[in-house]
Order: C-alpha cells, then sequence, then structure tokens
C-alpha cells in the first residue's frame, strides 16, 4: 500500500469520527434544550395550576357583600371588609414613608457619597437589611416601637415596619434609575449655575420619575403581601370595626385619629381563615387569596409595564 | 427690581437670593445624608433589640442548654428552652427547599441564559418576577390544602401537617429569586468565553456545563446561599403547614414547628410583655438572625468576587 492512499483512509476515518461526534453533540443540544424547555413549563404549569386552582374555588366567593363585610363566625357571612380597608391604610403610610427616604437615600449614594468607607459602610447596610427575614423586622418593631416608644399595635406601627422591610428594594431601584440618566442633563444644568439640590430637584428627579414609580410599586406589591412581621407585632386577627374616617365633616376636615388604630390586614385574614378547620372558611381564604393576587399581578403588571415604556423611551 | 429685567447677580447676592439656597442646598444634603443613614440605624436597631430581650433570656437558660437541648416546651409548668427541634424542623425544610431549587434553578438558569431566544426570555423572566410577587401566605394556603391532600394518595403515611410539603413548596417558592440570580451571572460571563468554546468546535451544551458554568460559579453558588438564606428565614409557608408543634424528628412525613413557625404562634398568643416566653422568640429570632446573615455575608462576598472576575 503506498502512503497516499493510507494518508486518504485514515483522513477518511477521521472524518467519519468528527461527523459522529458532531452528531453526538447535535443530539445533547437537543436534548439539553427540551430537558430546559420541559422543566420550565412543568414548574410554570404547576404553579399556574396552583393558582388557576384558587381563583376556580374562590372567585365564586367573591361578590359584593364579601367585600363589605366584616369577618364573622359564620363563614357564609365573613367578608374582608376591614382587612381591605386595613391594607389600604397601611400601604397608606408605608408609602408616605418609604417614598421619600428611598429617594433621598437613593439620591444620597448615587450623587452625593464620596467613595470612601462610610458610602461603602451604608451600601453595605443596605445589602444585608434586603437579605434579612421579614419576620426580624417584625421582632424590631414589637421590641422597638410596641414597647420601647410605647406605639402600641397601631396601623402607624405596621406602616413604619413595612417601610423598613421594603426600604432596601425602593433604594435599589432608584438608584438605577438615577445611575442610567444621561452625564450631560447634569453637567448641563450645572454649567448654567445651578447648585447641588437645584439639580437634583428639577433635573435628576423628574427624569428618574418612572424608576422611581417601578420601585415604589414593586415596594407596595411585597409589603401588601407581607404577614410575618404584621402578626408579630400583634395585629388583631378579629376586627369588626372600621377605623376613623381620615377625612372628616368638619373644620380640620382631615383626621389621623385612624393612625393609632387596631387593624387587620388581607394577608392576616387569609392566614387566619386558612388555620380553621371549616371548609367553608378554606373558601373565604381562597377568596382573599384571590383578591391578594390580583393586587400583587396588577401592581407588578404596571411596574413592568413602565419599565417596558421607558426602555422603549431611551430607544427614540 | 422691576419684574421684566434679570437680576444681576449683585442684586441677587444682596436679596438673600444665594445665601437661601446655599442653606436649602446644604439642608437637604443633611437630610440625604440621613435618609441614607437609616439603613445603619435600622441593622443596629435590630441587633440591639435581639440582644438586648436575649440578654435577659440568656439570664435565666444557660447558652448550653438552649443550643443542645433536645426538648423546646416554653408554656409548660416546668419549662424546657432547647432549640433543637425547632431548628432541626428549619434546616429540613430549607434543606427539601434546596433540593428542589438547585436542580431545577440550575437547568432554567441555563435554558434562559444559552438557549432560550430573547424573545422567549423576555417572556419568561417578567413572569418570574410576577410569580415572585405571590404573597407567602398564598402559598402556605397551596401548602396546606391543596398539595398535601393531593400527595398523601402517594406518599404512604403523610400527616395532614407535614414538612415534607411545605419543604416543596418553599423550593418552588424561590425558585424564581435562584433561577434570576444565577442566570444574571450565567449572563455576565463575558461572550469572548464562549466564543472561545465555540472555536475549539465545543457543541452548546459544552460551552454551558465547560465553560459558561465553570464560570459562573460563584455567582451561582452566591444564589443557592441566598436562596438557602430566604428558605430558613421565611415564615408563612411554614406557620401555616408545618404545623406549631415542637418535635424533634428527622421524618419529614410529620409536622414539626420551625424557628419562625415558633415566633408566629407565640405572637399569635399575645404573650404577656417580659415573660421569659416573650423573651424566648427575640431569643430564636437573634439565632435566626445570625444563621441568615452568616448566609448573606458568604452570598455577597461570592458575588461581589464574581463581579470583580469580569
Amino acid at each position: 500500500m503506498s502512503t497516499t492512499t493510507q494518508g486518504a483512509l485514515s483522513a477518511a476515518t477521521t472524518n467519519q469520527t468528527a461527523f459522529d461526534a458532531v452528531r453526538k453533540a447535535k443530539q445533547k443540544d437537543i436534548l439539553f434544550a427540551t430537558g430546559g424547555l420541559v422543566v420550565m413549563a412543568l414548574a410554570m404549569t404547576l404553579l399556574l395550576a396552583l393558582i388557576g386552582d384558587l381563583v376556580i374555588r374562590g372567585a365564586t366567593r367573591i361578590d359584593y357583600g364579601f367585600l363589605t363585610s366584616y369577618p364573622s363566625r359564620l363563614p357564609e357571612r365573613a367578608g374582608i371588609l376591614s382587612a381591605w380597608v386595613g391594607s389600604l391604610l397601611v400601604m397608606l403610610v408605608t408609602a408616605f414613608l418609604a417614598i421619600p427616604i428611598g429617594i433621598g437615600a437613593g439620591l444620597y449614594l448615587e450623587e452625593y457619597a464620596r467613595k470612601g468607607w462610610l458610602s461603602n459602610f451604608i451600601e453595605i447596610n443596605v445589602s444585608n437589611l434586603a437579605g434579612v427575614p421579614s419576620i426580624i423586622y417584625g421582632l424590631l418593631a414589637l421590641g422597638l416601637f410596641v414597647y420601647g416608644f410605647s406605639l402600641g399595635k397601631t396601623i402607624l406601627v405596621a406602616g413604619m415596619t413595612l417601610a423598613l422591610l421594603i426600604l432596601p428594594i425602593v433604594i435599589v431601584s432608584i438608584r438605577e434609575a438615577v445611575r442610567a440618566i444621561p452625564r450631560i442633563i447634569k453637567e448641563g444644568a450645572y454649567g448654567l449655575g445651578a447648585d447641588q439640590w437645584q439639580v437634583m430637584w428639577s433635573y435628576i428627579i423628574p427624569a428618574a420619575r418612572p424608576g422611581i414609580l417601578t420601585g415604589a410599586i414593586v415596594g407596595l406589591s411585597r409589603a401588601i403581601g407581607e404577614t410575618a412581621p404584621i402578626i408579630t407585632i400583634g395585629a388583631l386577627t378579629f376586627i369588626a370595626f372600621l377605623p376613623p374616617a381620615p377625612v372628616t365633616g368638619e373644620f380640620p376636615f382631615i383626621s389621623f385619629a385612624w393612625l393609632n388604630d387596631g387593624f387587620t390586614v388581607l394577608p392576616i385574614q387569609m392566614f387566619n381563615w386558612v388555620s380553621r378547620p371549616q371548609a367553608e372558611f378554606h373558601v373565604a381564604a381562597a377568596a382573599t387569596g384571590v383578591v391578594l393576587i390580583a393586587l400583587t399581578f396588577s401592581l407588578n403588571g404596571i411596574a413592568i409595564w413602565i419599565r417596558y415604556r421607558l426602555r422603549q423611551g431611551y430607544r427614540n | 427690581m422691576p419684574n421684566s429685567s434679570i437680576p444681576t447677580s449683585a442684586e441677587l447676592i444682596q436679596s438673600g437670593f444665594v445665601r437661601r439656597r446655599k442653606w436649602i442646598a446644604r439642608g437637604m444634603k443633611t437630610f440625604l445624608f440621613l435618609c441614607a443613614a437609616l439603613s445603619v440605624f435600622v441593622t443596629t436597631a435590630i441587633v440591639f433589640v435581639l440582644v438586648r430581650d436575649s440578654w435577659d433570656f440568656f439570664a435565666n437558660v444557660p447558652l448550653f442548654d438552649f443550643l443542645f437541648g433536645t426538648m423546646w416546651t416554653p408554656v409548660f409548668a416546668n419549662p424546657q428552652f432547647g432549640v433543637l427541634p425547632l431548628l432541626a424542623a428549619t434546616l429540613q425544610t430549607a434543606g427539601l427547599a434546596m433540593a428542589i431549587a438547585v436542580p431545577f434553578g440550575l437547568i432554567m438558569a441555563i435554558y434562559l441564559s444559552e438557549y432560550a431566544r430573547p424573545a422567549v426570555r423576555e417572556t419568561i423572566k417578567p413572569a418570574l418576577e410576577m410569580l415572585e410577587a405571590v404573597p407567602t401566605v398564598v402559598y402556605g394556603y397551596f401548602a396546606l390544602l391543596v398539595m398535601t391532600p393531593f400527595l398523601q394518595g402517594f406518599v404512604p403515611g403523610l400527616k395532614g401537617i407535614n414538612l415534607l410539603v411545605p419543604g416543596i413548596i418553599l423550593g418552588i417558592m424561590i425558585l424564581p429569586y435562584v433561577v434570576s440570580v444565577s442566570e444574571d451571572a450565567m449572563r455576565a460571563v463575558p461572550n469572548s468565553l464562549r466564543e472561545g468554546g465555540y472555536g475549539l468546535g465545543m457543541a452548546k451544551w459544552q460551552v454551558a456545563t465547560r465553560i459558561v458554568i465553570p464560570g459562573a460559579f460563584s455567582g451561582i453558588t452566591a444564589a443557592f446561599i441566598l436562596g438557602m438564606s430566604r428558605a430558613v428565614g421565611e415564615t408563612m409557608v411554614l406557620a401555616v403547614a408545618a404545623g406549631q408543634n415542637p418535635n424533634l424528628t428527622w421524618d419529614p412525613r410529620e409536622g414539626a414547628a420551625t424557628i419562625t413557625a415558633y415566633i408566629v404562634q407565640m405572637s399569635l398568643g399575645d404573650v404577656a410583655h417580659g415573660s421569659i416566653a416573650y423573651q424566648s422568640i427575640f431569643a430564636v429570632g437573634l439565632l435566626l438572625f445570625v444563621i441568615t446573615l452568616l448566609f448573606n455575608i458568604i452570598g455577597f462576598y461570592l458575588r461581589r468576587r464574581f463581579r470583580e472576575a469580569y
């Protein structure tokens, strides 16, 4: 056999093995891709099935009477009036505290703080706080607000607790929004003689508005479903009254008495009903769950939509 | 000064406008600093509150008995405060959660980062974000009233209140978080590394398993550790579905109270302020805080190291 034929033969075998290897690799690739897709679909289907089951069980229970009745010992008469009013008022306090403080902290860390041990230390603190379990915030509130400051188990304390809880989320998204603002806007304003706060107030905050809004909404949607810290500060599970209305008929028309009232919130109402043995209460719990999921999903949907719009805006 | 003319700088200084602006700028700077410093205050306050109330607790209960005792009977006439039953239940449910979240999370993250088309990724990522927002008490409902009755048909001896189902549900619950953090880590691996692999004739799955995963290893580990920290600190699923009975068991078909479920149970019972039962929730809270803090520190360290690498 001449050397040339030998060379051609071995080239052919190498080719064959190479082809086989490529085919095998491609097969494995398809296997990998399908596997990934199947796992993804499985997880999604499971979650959707669970949520669907909740909706099927609970949705029919939601009617006008359910939304306008107090909880009751009789499952068929129980409603979530005090719970959703409580949730609304607590969210009001939380938003009122967390949004301005979050904007302040985000602006400071992004625009004011010089790189140094202090800003580094604050940053580590913020990211650490994001990982602290929510029930620990409840213990903080119990020891500090309820007994330390003697504020009692009130709407104000619940709002403050949840504000502290969502602050890291709000700060992170505000920082991202501020960071994304082109330098040119800032420098133009400084060039015209604006001082630092004027730049913040007239240029940075307006330009960061969509990001601020997204952060606030995502934070509030987390707060609205939080149960553990509110249980820890001692929210009641059976409330058959409403706090005094924030708007009154006589001067000064606005009353803050509701801040110091006892309360319950939607997730606590749901927890209470889940823990009862009667199946009728489980239906009421499912209905409350539907309301909660509808609230958090629509809040998050709005946030995602704003972010999407924002991205379109930058592209143009 | 007539309205129509633009004031000169001398006029502005004279009218006090400049001084006023300076004070406002300075005042706002201080205010913003205080906002940022609040986080430091909160951390300090958490440690202070937990330590202060635990201090009185440990004056009555020796630390050794607390850490290694096997009986947790806080409301008995002769109360025992051995935290092991609570700790064992906490670690079992968190371990079960990781058994679900690690393999599934890894596969989903690889799929999203390496295989999925951008359109698919852009649909799935927001969907995952939405699922992260589902209130935990709703997951508790799923565990107790949907999954447990369903699984009782398959798992013999599964009690109505057990550790298995809350563990599984916890795993599903932290899955979106684990996926999104590890997918971020994988996407941060520079494309030049992938292209090097393709240039050597690697297939996609080889690039994924031999280049992307090792390249993003610390980021992926960080995702799992931070997920574990969440599972340990999660409350409502366990309070609803794992029971409120301290029970030192290694059989996940049985129910047992976790640290968080115990805190919830005591809070619902409205314990007297200053009693040893009241102090005990701060003592177990301190333990929980220390455990999650350890996980978080390791997680953040790995994540930071990963970011510096590229």
